[in-house]
């Protein structure tokens, strides 16, 4: 058998040739946090993919990182669904952060079912955006929802424990939020670009 | 006037094949007890040798076996009127003739199109259905009647032509009175053609005046005396099975046929169904109940099926079902779902309220709402389940994002106070008096809270809700 190859000196002699990554699709679901946006790869969300984020605990802001997304897409009268959400979504809360909660469908299935629901909403077509609280999800279960994120072309997110982070996941996006030292959001993994080195600091203002 | 008639020869045969899954020889008999005879036979018997009229004996001698069904009339005139509310989607004046339907369709032909389209979509209408047919049009209902039974797909659309297209009809399918055709006959006259030659005074001399009234209603010179068709306020469909069906999945295929009845029957009518029952017939009359409920009025078959199918699988069977009955009495109006030119869904989108019904059926009819807000301040009664939202108050002061079901204690260090205090005091007259001071705080893990404690105090800190 040949001997080991450096794989830079292949490419320094021209051997190998390095394709580029495709192209990402620019910014055709802005997050509406500027500083995010030009952060990441896609200038917004994934369009039909899975993002995941990653909590400390519940009430860090995970919500606030949305709101403007789900303000914008409500208020294009397109429905937005919420699964299994950890409390219940204060109304006059989100309706001051923009959201037309007319557009908001709110669905309290049981753990065993939160899966099978969020799968059936993304893979349905006319959800624009599903967020989704499965309490007991594999990498196999995150795939699927990837999978009919991309069939019916919506944005899927999915709330998990900061814990997960060391496990591999399928979602194009990975986002931690962290409370110490400040409220800050690090980008774990996006998918088409590299990942930023600097956190983005999520403004905690609470009106 | 132009009437189209669907000719419908094998009403009572063709309502028990839709429902057959399997293909074996099958035959219906008639007549009395003693000397019972073949009333209709399905593809696979008339290959075998078997035929209408024969008696059973005789059938037994060329075929081993096959299956025999008693011939139900009350069951063909059921399945007459069901397609009758079918085909009153069409027009709105719909007769019944002896396996025959007839419908006024010169108005209609304006909202469908040219005749050939209109005839292909009853045409595609009828055979989903599993209703063998044989379609004519002509002015009159019963020249269209007439026709029908001669030739399928015969359209005479202009008064002028009908008296051609009539004449060439044999005397014994021209549905005139039994004794004139015979006579008629006998006389060598063997057509309509030479019938309408002869003098009137003459033929009611020797035939009476029922003849020339057939005849002038054939042609349009009196009215045609039929009874209009109006289709029932309730559905009700009831089906025997063959054998006794001890699980659910067995039960699939014929619901898949009755909800594709109610779809239709929705559709003859322009109605919605909201709620509906599904009964599973018992022995000795017991049956249970499934209720199907849907959020708003839906007619789309593969959706009721669905949904159907969703709540019939909950089910579990005490006992084997020997019948299945689908009643809808709660009909109304339906609003078909508009979308958009410039819809940015994907073209094969489920529409969001057969979502929401899908998800219904599986997790119960609770799991899925919408919230609204509702003008009272205190937040445990702020917001409620609103289908179409509520009071939309905007409300100044900060409020949380995440709403706690009920207050609980906030436990850890004191938090650090980051505004307030906002003053609640309120429901004195209801007996759920609230006086309370509000705060955003941020608790030593970082969260911000929405939190209370009593006026003027600030410790023994209630949790209200999360700024997430």
């Amino acid at each position: 058998m040949g001997s080991i190859v450096a794989l830079s000196g292949m490419l320094d002699a021209r051997q190998v040739w390095r394709g580029r990554a495709v192209p990402v699709p620019a910014g055709e679901q802005p997050t509406g946090w500027a500083a995010l946006d030009a952060s990441l790869p896609a200038g917004g969300w994934p369009a039909a993919a899975l993002s995941e984020i990653l909590l400390p605990m519940d009430g860090v802001g995970e919500l606030r990182l949305l709101l403007p997304t789900m303000a914008r897409l409500s208020r294009g009268k397109r429905s937005v669904v919420v699964v299994a959400p950890p409390y219940a979504p204060c109304v006059a809360g989100w309706q001051q952060h923009g959201v037309d909660m007319r557009r908001v469908d709110i669905v309290a299935a049981p753990e065993a079912e939160v899966l099978w629901a969020t799968e059936q909403c993304l893979r349905s077509g006319s959800c624009a955006a599903v967020l989704a609280w499965p309490r007991q999800a594999d990498d196999r279960a995150l795939r699927r929802l990837q999978v009919a994120a991309d069939t019916g072309k919506a944005l899927a997110f999915a709330f998990r424990d900061r814990r997960h982070l060391s496990s591999a996941s399928p979602a194009a996006l990975r986002l931690e939020i962290e409370t110490a030292p400040r409220a800050q959001v690090w980008v774990r993994k996006c998918r088409g670009g590299a990942v930023p080195a600097q956190p983005f600091a999520l403004p905690r203002a609470w009106h | 006037m132009l009437w189209a008639c669907v000719l419908l020869p094998h009403l009572a045969l063709d309502g028990i094949l839709r429902r057959r899954v399997s293909d074996e020889p099958l035959v219906l008999v008639g007549g009395a007890v003693n000397a019972r005879s073949i009333v209709a036979v399905n593809a696979s018997a008339r290959d075998a040798g078997l035929r209408v009229g024969q008696r059973l004996t005789a059938a037994h001698a060329l075929l081993a076996r096959f299956d025999t069904l008693p011939y139900d009339p009350q069951a063909a005139d059921r399945w007459q009127r069901f397609l009758a509310a079918v085909a009153y989607r069409y027009s709105s004046e719909v007769s019944l003739l002896p396996h025959a339907i007839v419908l006024e369709v010169s108005r209609s032909l304006g909202l469908f199109g040219p005749w050939l389209r209109f005839e292909s979509m009853l045409r595609a209408d009828f055979t989903a259905l599993g209703f063998r047919h044989r379609i004519a049009v002509a002015p009159t209902p019963h020249a269209a009647y007439v026709l029908a039974g001669i030739e399928d797909g015969r359209a005479v659309l202009a008064q002028d032509g009908l008296r051609d297209a009539l004449r060439d009809v044999p005397m014994r399918k021209s549905r005139l009175p039994a004794v004139a055709v015979d006579a008629l006959s006998g006389m060598g006259i063997r057509t309509l053609g030479p019938l309408l030659g002869l003098p009137r005074d003459g033929l009611r001399r020797r035939f009476g005046a029922g003849l020339l009234q057939a005849i002038d209603r054939l042609l349009g010179e009196l009215p045609a005396g039929l009874d209009s068709y109006r289709p029932p306020d309730v559905f009700d469909l009831r089906i025997e099975l063959t054998h006794e069906v001890e699980n659910i999945a067995a039960l699939v295929f014929p619901l898949r046929r009755m909800t594709g009845d109610l779809a239709a029957y929705l559709a003859g009518r322009d109605g919605g169904v909201q709620r509906f029952v599904l009964r599973l017939e018992h022995r000795e009359g017991r049956a249970t109940a499934v209720k199907v409920g849907l959020l708003s009025p839906e007619r789309d078959a593969g959706m009721l099926f669905e949904l159907a199918r969703g709540r019939l699988e909950q089910v579990q069977l005490p006992e084997p079902v020997l019948g299945l009955r689908l009643v809808a009495r709660d009909l109304p109006n339906f609003v078909p779902a508009g979308r958009d030119l410039f819809d940015e869904r994907p073209a094969n989108a489920l529409p969001i309220e057969q979502l929401r019904e899908r998800l219904r059926a599986r997790l119960g009819d609770r799991t899925v709402y919408r919230l609204g807000s509702t003008t009272d301040p205190r937040p445990e009664r702020a917001q409620a389940v609103a289908e179409h939202g509520g009071a939309n108050y905007e409300e100044p002061r900060p409020r949380p994002t995440w709403l706690l079901d009920r207050p609980i204690p906030l436990r850890g260090p004191a938090p650090r106070i980051l505004a307030g205090p906002e003053r609640l005091e309120t429901g004195w007259w209801d007996g759920a008096e609230a006086c309370r001071d509000y705060y955003v705080i941020e608790t030593s893990l970082g969260q911000h809270a929405w939190a209370f404690c009593q006026p003027g105090e600030q410790s023994g800190w209630m949790l209200q809700g999360w700024f997430a």
